[in-house]
């Protein structure tokens, strides 16, 4: 088609933050969160004079946060899309209860049984996202009674009292290692550590560095602005150094935890879903004007039952790793976990109107509460000041955010 | 309450004939929004104890001027100067004019929902009695305004629970019981049915005999003939002229000329059409109220859109062209609506808006902030937003592709931005609005209708935009577009239509079209009235020789309570918009 020719140019001149200065309140904005996690485990690390980042600790911490930061990947969508999930962490307990149940109780195969959970959980969430998507109430009741709900089934189903142990197999999911396939190697000071984990971590950085240098080339070739070559190559060193970091701390402990295989396809695979599918895309536009999306032809009563399913499943498998992590299905199970989750992708960077979250960012989150929680356990910090310290870290990593949104002056 | 002094003013205004000295004078008032002069240099007396009509198109700046007054709008904002009951006034928000008397009320009513009659009459002017409400006196009080007003209600009744004539007494009750002076009325009787309108009206003259001066705009001329002593008519933010009912003949056939009579100049690109066959037919088109049950917004409406060819939709507001258009848009407005659509010859059926995509018609909303784009993303996600699919390879969004169209659009629509990665939000709105109509245009519909494509952008900006619809007919397209300025439709339209009361009143080729008959078909009630011959009218619905107000008044309700208003009434940015919402 042919190009226009404006009879005049009083159109006013956009204000779109190009300038230097906003590019970098920009940045500052996105990888603040980064930043501070950084900051954070190498606080806690000195304080704890090095104990953070043992070979032993850094295991622990991931195998301890998994559950939160599984609830935290299904909260963040649930979030950009404008809602909230107050039920997660009973939901967490009921479908462990489910899963003991028919283990222990009724000696079920467990793949079968592991199945048939994760229909549960898909089902708890299909009938919270029809309240929520098609009968048009708000997130916030509808969870709040799912809250109650549940945790009452739960204690319904246990009868009340712990149901245990469970299948090894269970058990391995959420405590357990992988196998030594490729033996050891000697790392000279640091000792011996497993060789496939050592491959499966250089494998995953050298992936990781060619994926970003090939969106890089293709940005440049569309003549999008990037980062500076040295910039880019800081940024990638500095990911490698961490990823390594922890692997090599995991390669010289056991092993890689069967968690963090599944955590890491998990990420991958709904970073994938919330930036490149179009139901993710879908999920940003209800949060960021669901008027418009209706308008834009997004089925939005159809995307957001079907994000509350997909919170349902991922909190059925928060369950059943949490109670194979105690070995046994317990009535308290899961008591506040979604709040951990909720804090986990608000401190992430999701926006509280919706619209805005990755799920990267909510990990991030969930790790730096997390570290906090470690980090002050080894300082042997009192549970309550625990809890004080990340209550202050929510409401700032919030009010931060806020306030360079603010400064940015975007405009809502 | 007034106060008996009050009473005796205005009794002394009727007896000694002082009606002639003026008690409000706006002079050269000059308001300018980023990139609009929506006032220039405009000129009102009011004359105590009158009856001052105001009147003139959409978008010509009565609500600016009357915003200007309240002090919504405050001293410094503006240029020129007001003068009341003899003093300068420098209103610095609305509590400094209300507390001279000037009382407005708005269009959209204030009154809080939950709340009862006597609560809201005297919110943010409590009765209190050694700091707590004295609900007795509350209530008393607000029984004896209600009395003034004629209202038969309990005061402790729910606002929410009175139909919207009710609610709009509820307001001159809450205006009289803050000693008003000047009581300045927007649109008041748009909402309402005859009874109430009549009603509303011998009130105004009731308080005119208690010495109430009152500013009244309205688009319903009969009402202004008939309740006025003078009338100003505003153009383009100037002000026309001011005729006296009392020296002079006026007839609504003389307004109209003053609200529309202006230059069309060179404003709207050349352009010589190719139509082709009938692309989309709307047969009996019948749509309901989802908020009022059984009240009929659109009403058996027949329209047919032809290939290449730029159709127009004329009517003022609350007239359904907006309902109209949303409902054919996949029902994405209304209940129960009956009807059919007639794609390339066939029946279609469209149940929700991706149906209507799926079949090639898309509608760019009047309400690009609110409805139309997703603020807080960039232009690249939301032109894509309506054809995201089509960026997908094996269920995944090619991102790099998403750039290219943008790309391309940004280039090709003469988007001002320094990327497609530019938030949205932050962009002007003619920008904005070309953003929308990149998404449409990838969307690639054959059907699509551009509801007030230019609203809130400037000149320079709108030429662009005619210039993409023309383009866009050239392409192929059927394109409808509503639009409350006449001007516009007659300059870039084909055939337009003519909506009033939810009813289409006519149609008009371009060669037979000018503003006064198009004016005198959007003002009609009932087609009895209009000077339109049958061959000019191409689709009548059947002719019915009541008028239909209630239909007028119900749309308009729906108009506000389904789409709101811009949010931002307060967000200067906003405000080019909000002027034309008048």
């Amino acid at each position: 088609m042919s190009s226009i020719a404006p009879p005049s140019t009083t159109e006013l001149a956009a204000p779109t933050g190009s300038g230097p200065a906003r590019r970098f309140d920009f940045n500052l904005r996105a990888s603040g969160i980064y930043l501070a996690f950084a900051a954070i485990v190498v606080i806690f690390d000195i304080m704890t004079h090095g104990l953070l980042l043992t070979p032993e600790n850094v295991s622990n911490l991931i195998v301890q946060n998994s559950y939160i930061l599984v609830l935290a990947i299904g909260m963040i969508l649930v979030i950009i899309a404008g809602h909230i999930d107050l039920s997660a962490g009973s939901v967490v307990a009921v479908t462990g209860a489910i899963a003991a149940v028919l283990m222990v109780n009724h000696h079920m195969s467990w793949p079968l049984a592991l199945l048939i959970t994760l229909i549960a959980g898909a089902a708890i969430g299909a009938f919270q996202g029809y309240w929520v998507a098609y009968f048009g109430l708000p997130a916030f009741i509808v969870t709040l009674a799912g809250m109650l709900v549940f945790r009452a089934l739960t204690m319904t189903v246990l009868g009340n009292q712990g149901i245990g142990p469970f299948p090894n197999q269970v058990r391995t999911l959420s405590t357990g290692f992988l196998g030594s396939v490729l033996g050891n190697v000697g790392l000279g000071s640091l000792g011996g550590a497993d060789l496939f984990t050592l491959v499966i971590g250089v494998l995953a950085v050298l992936a990781a560095v060619a994926g970003q240098w090939r969106a890089r080339a293709a940005k440049l070739r569309y003549g999008q602005q990037v980062e500076s070559v040295g910039l880019f190559a800081g940024k990638m060193a500095l990911m490698a150094v961490v990823v390594l970091g922890v692997v090599v701390q995991l390669a010289r402990y056991k092993n890689l935890p069967w968690v963090l295989v599944l955590l890491t396809v998990l990420v991958l695979g709904y970073s994938l879903v919330a930036s490149r599918t179009v139901f993710g895309r879908h999920i940003y536009a209800i949060g960021g004007n669901a008027q418009a999306a209706v308008l834009s032809g997004v089925k939005v009563k159809k995307v957001t039952f079907w994000i509350f399913v997909n919170m349902g499943v991922l909190a059925a498998i928060a369950g059943v790793i949490f109670a194979g992590r105690l070995n046994q299905a317990g009535p308290t199970a899961g008591t506040n976990f979604e709040l951990d989750a909720i804090a986990a992708a608000f401190i992430g960077g999701a926006a509280v109107t919706g619209g805005v979250g990755k799920v990267v960012g909510a990990i991030t989150g969930g790790l730096i509460m997390g570290v906090i929680n470690n980090g002050m356990s080894l300082l042997g910090e009192p549970s309550e000041r625990v809890m004080l310290v990340k209550g202050l870290i929510l409401l700032a990593a919030v009010a931060f955010d806020v306030w360079a949104k603010r400064r940015a002056g975007t405009a809502r | 309450m007034n106060s008996s002094a009050e009473r005796f003013l205005g009794r002394a205004v009727a007896g000694d004939g002082r009606a002639d000295d003026v008690i409000l004078r706006m002079a050269g008032i000059t308001k300018t929004f980023p990139g609009v002069k929506a006032l220039q240099d405009v000129n009102l007396d009011v004359k105590r104890g009158q009856i001052h009509a105001i009147c003139g198109e959409n978008g010509a700046g009565k609500s600016t001027l009357m915003k200007v007054l309240s002090g919504v709008y405050p001293h410094g904002s503006y240029e020129g100067d007001i003068t009341f009951e003899g003093e300068t006034c420098e209103f610095g928000g609305i509590r400094d004019s209300e507390a001279r008397g000037i009382v407005i009320i708005h269009q959209e009513l204030a009154l809080s929902p939950h709340l009862s009659i006597a609560e809201n009459i005297f919110l943010g002017n409590e009765r209190v009695r050694r700091g707590l409400i004295d609900w007795h006196r509350t209530n008393a009080e607000a029984a004896e305004l209600l009395a003034r007003v004629g209202l038969k209600e309990n005061p402790t009744a729910r606002v929410s629970d009175l139909g919207v004539g009710k609610q709009q007494l509820v307001e001159i009750a809450k205006a009289l019981s803050k000693k008003v002076r000047l009581l300045i009325l927007d649109e008041p009787t748009a909402a309402l049915n005859d009874d109430d309108s009549e009603h509303l009206l011998d009130l105004l003259r009731g308080l005119q005999a208690e010495g109430v001066t009152c500013v009244i705009i309205s688009h319903k001329l009969n009402e202004i003939e008939s309740v006025s002593d003078a009338v100003t008519i505003l153009r383009d933010g100037q002000t026309i002229e001011t005729l006296d009912f009392h020296t002079q003949q006026v007839t609504q056939d003389r307004i109209i000329t003053g609200m529309v009579g202006r230059d069309l100049e060179h404003r709207y690109p050349e352009h010589t059409p190719t139509i082709g066959e009938e692309v989309l037919r709307i047969e009996d088109w019948t749509v309901f109220s989802p908020t009022q049950r059984g009240r009929k917004v659109v009403d058996g409406a027949n329209l047919t859109l032809r290939r290449g060819e730029i159709t127009g939709l004329a009517g003022l507001m609350g007239a359904g062209r907006t309902e109209l258009a949303m409902s054919v848009f996949g029902r994405s407005y209304g209940v129960d609506i009956s009807g059919r659509l007639v794609k390339d010859g066939k029946e279609i059926r469209v149940r929700s808006v991706d149906d209507a995509i799926a079949h090639g018609i898309g509608y760019a909303t009047e309400d690009r902030k609110r409805y139309g784009l997703n603020l807080i993303e960039d232009i690249k996600r939301n032109i894509s937003a309506a054809a995201l699919p089509k960026l997908a390879k094996a269920g995944l969004v090619d991102p790099r592709e998403e750039y290219k169209v943008a790309d391309g659009y940004r280039a090709e629509m003469n988007i001002k931005a320094p990327a497609v990665t530019a938030v949205a939000g932050k962009l002007s709105g003619g920008n904005q609005q070309k953003v929308v109509l990149s998404k449409w245009m990838f969307a690639d519909p054959d059907v699509l209708i551009l509801d007030e494509p230019t609203r809130g952008i400037d000149v320079g900006a709108k030429f662009e935009i005619y210039t993409i619809v023309n383009r866009l007919a050239d392409a192929g397209k059927a394109v409808l577009v509503i639009s409350s300025e006449l001007p516009e439709l007659l300059g870039i339209c084909d055939r337009v239509y003519a909506m009033s009361a939810g009813r289409i009143t006519g149609v008009l080729e371009r060669a037979e079209a000018t503003p006064e008959r198009l004016m005198t078909l959007m003002t009609t009630e009932s087609l009895m009235d209009t000077e339109v011959t049958a061959e000019e009218i191409l689709t009548t619905p059947e002719p019915t020789p009541q008028s239909e107000p209630e239909a007028l008044a119900d749309a308009l309700v729906e108009h506000d309570g389904a789409h709101g208003r811009p949010d931002s009434d307060n967000d200067p940015q906003q405000n080019p918009d909000q002027k034309k919402d008048q």
